[in-house]
């Protein structure tokens, strides 16, 4: 009698355990999984939005996609951005978290806030004012004017390389803080005996940085590489809001130019759109099974 | 004579240190400066602002009045606050709800679909966007609150985070309470998430920052310009051929001043809600 109750209570609790888990299972089961499938089949029809037909050949949108000039320099862009950007941004937010990292500094608190602090503001803002500020009449025109270093306004955001290059300083503007706090967060988890002891060893500051410091960060720098190229592959508000893709859609990126394909002006293309996102899922899917290989390590 | 060669070690030690101050002042420069300028474009004339003025002006309240003639400025900032405070309500339910369970009752089964939910972390935004899209608009969920808070509600981000740190949940606790006779559900509302308090607040601030500053999803569901959130509502600003820079820095201004009262006033949230699970 006793023992029957128990197990009902038990069975109770366990009922309980996957009750709390099925509001979120099923949120995500039907607005992320569910999804993706539905794109895999729109991928293969082609027609506007009310009235999609299968696609002959069916893998037309796939054929096209390939085919597609525009398609390709929007891949071209974000793996440029990409390949430069994130090393930059990565190498930097390290360097500062070990500057930052070191007990004898005075106003540490301020520094961090300091360089933390574009975080505080959204993709859409920063990528409005690094507009501004690269205008044909904006400050940094204006600056370099007065200092002599240039006679003619520059047209930054009209010109494809230098456009790139803004978009990458914007980029490393607003995200090398963030991954700072990671670094700053792993650089805690160190004993500082590990430090005293490279000391005794004979390791001087860039010795201990390298042999000692770098491996230990080891699972947060490769979580912050995979989080940075993630992100990357994802590039859309800065695009849209800093350059608009131009000049000539010559820095759009591969979200962006999906976007326009699906619900830019008078275009429809969902067919289309969706063979392009699956292309980035593809890419992202990836990513994630490079991470686990590699971040298996841990634990 | 002991605290003397301290003094002078100290001294020694800040002097080693100059390169990294000059280094870090820099940096710092560098960081604020764009923000900076910002805030001082929010309150001068666009011709001021064209010709490089950087510092305070007198024209804040002209540009904040051309804001409010020109924009749905009020609109939109109650549509961003109403759109956020939903989606950090519900979601940090929903997830710490999912964290708890997976953590607490946690066995075989519950890990395998763990595992399954997470592979959804590297689902792209832009892959969803379209059928979420045709999802909403079947359900009439444009231009509603539900359009914009239903895809962000569950995250597998948010749940790995709960479920991390409801390690630190004792779970002597639990026992405890079934002896006193309370319901698991009542378990959760009584004991969890007043202990949990720290987790809940960090995962707050994380949430709100993003859903206040999406971009994309909200300019696939609001098709509607009364329906638009803050960062549209500036993006759109930026777009004609004549920008009046002023105006644009203060409604640039304007949308950030919730994150960054959130920045300054939660920073430690923040910066643990970022780094979430790296434990």
């Amino acid at each position: 009698m006793e023992k029957k109750k128990t197990m009902g209570l038990l069975a109770k609790q366990k009922a309980a355990g996957w009750l709390f888990l099925v509001l979120a299972s099923a949120m995500i089961i039907v607005m992320s999984f569910y999804p993706m499938v539905r794109a895999l089949i729109t991928s293969f029809k082609t027609g506007s939005s009310a009235n999609m037909v299968w696609a002959d050949p069916i893998n037309y949108n796939y054929k096209r996609m390939f085919q597609d000039k525009m398609f390709m320099k929007s891949v071209g862009n974000t793996f440029l951005y990409l390949i430069i950007q994130v090393p930059i941004m990565l190498i930097l937010a390290i360097l500062l978290a070990q500057l930052l990292n070191n007990k004898d500094l005075k106003f540490r608190g301020l520094f961090r806030t300091m360089i933390f602090l574009p975080c505080a503001v959204s993709l859409v803002s920063y990528a409005l004012i690094f507009k501004s500020l690269f205008a044909t009449q904006g400050l940094i025109n204006s600056i370099l004017m007065k200092a002599h270093i240039i006679s003619d306004n520059i047209n930054w955001l009209g010109t494809t390389s230098t456009a790139r290059i803004v978009i990458i300083i914007a980029l490393i503007w607003r995200w090398t803080g963030y991954n700072m706090v990671f670094y700053l967060a792993g650089l805690q988890n160190i004993e500082y005996s590990v430090y005293e002891a490279a000391k005794i060893d004979g390791a001087n500051g860039w010795k201990t940085f390298w042999y000692v410091t770098v491996p230990l960060l080891r699972p947060v720098i490769i979580m912050t590489f995979i989080m940075s190229i993630n992100g990357t592959l994802q590039l859309f508000d800065e695009s849209v809001n800093l350059t608009n893709g131009g000049p000539a859609n010559t820095t759009i990126t591969m979200s962006h130019y999906i976007y326009n394909n699906s619900f830019g002006q008078g275009v429809a293309n969902f067919g289309y759109a969706s063979a392009m996102s699956f292309f980035v899922f593809i890419l992202v899917a990836i990513l994630a099974a490079i991470n686990l290989k590699v971040g298996d390590t841990r634990d | 004579m002991t605290k003397n060669k301290k003094i002078k070690n100290s001294s020694a030690i800040q002097k080693r240190l100059i390169p990294t101050y000059i280094f870090l002042t820099i940096a710092s420069i560098f960081s604020v400066f764009p923000l900076y300028w910002m805030v001082t474009a929010a309150t001068n004339a666009t011709v001021d602002v064209s010709r490089g003025k950087i510092w305070f002006g007198t024209h804040m309240i002209e540009n904040f009045n051309n804001l409010v003639a020109n924009t749905n400025l009020w609109k939109s900032f109650g549509n961003s606050c109403l759109y956020s405070t939903a989606q950090t309500l519900l979601c940090i339910f929903v997830c710490s709800l999912a964290g708890y369970g997976f953590e607490l009752y946690h066995d075989k089964g519950k890990d395998i679909l763990f595992a399954i939910l997470l592979m959804a972390m590297m689902i792209p935004g832009v892959a969803t966007m379209i059928p979420l899209f045709t999802m909403m608009s079947k359900f009439h969920f444009l231009n509603t609150v539900w359009g914009f808070v239903l895809p962000g509600i569950s995250t597998p981000f948010m749940i790995m985070m709960f479920r991390q740190n409801s390690r630190n949940f004792p779970p002597d606790i639990m026992e405890a309470a079934r002896i006193d006779g309370l319901s698991e559900l009542m378990i959760f509302f009584r004991m969890y998430m007043p202990v949990m308090k720290s987790t809940y607040a960090a995962a707050a601030v994380i949430i709100f920052m993003n859903s206040w500053n999406a971009y994309m999803w909200p300019r696939v569901v609001m098709t509607d310009n009364r329906a638009q959130t803050m960062p549209m509502l500036i993006a759109n600003l930026a777009g004609g051929y004549t920008i009046d820079y002023g105006m644009l820095m203060m409604g640039v201004l304007f949308c950030s001043l919730p994150t960054m009262f959130v920045f300054f006033v939660l920073q430690k949230q923040f910066a643990e809600g970022i780094t979430g699970s790296v434990k």
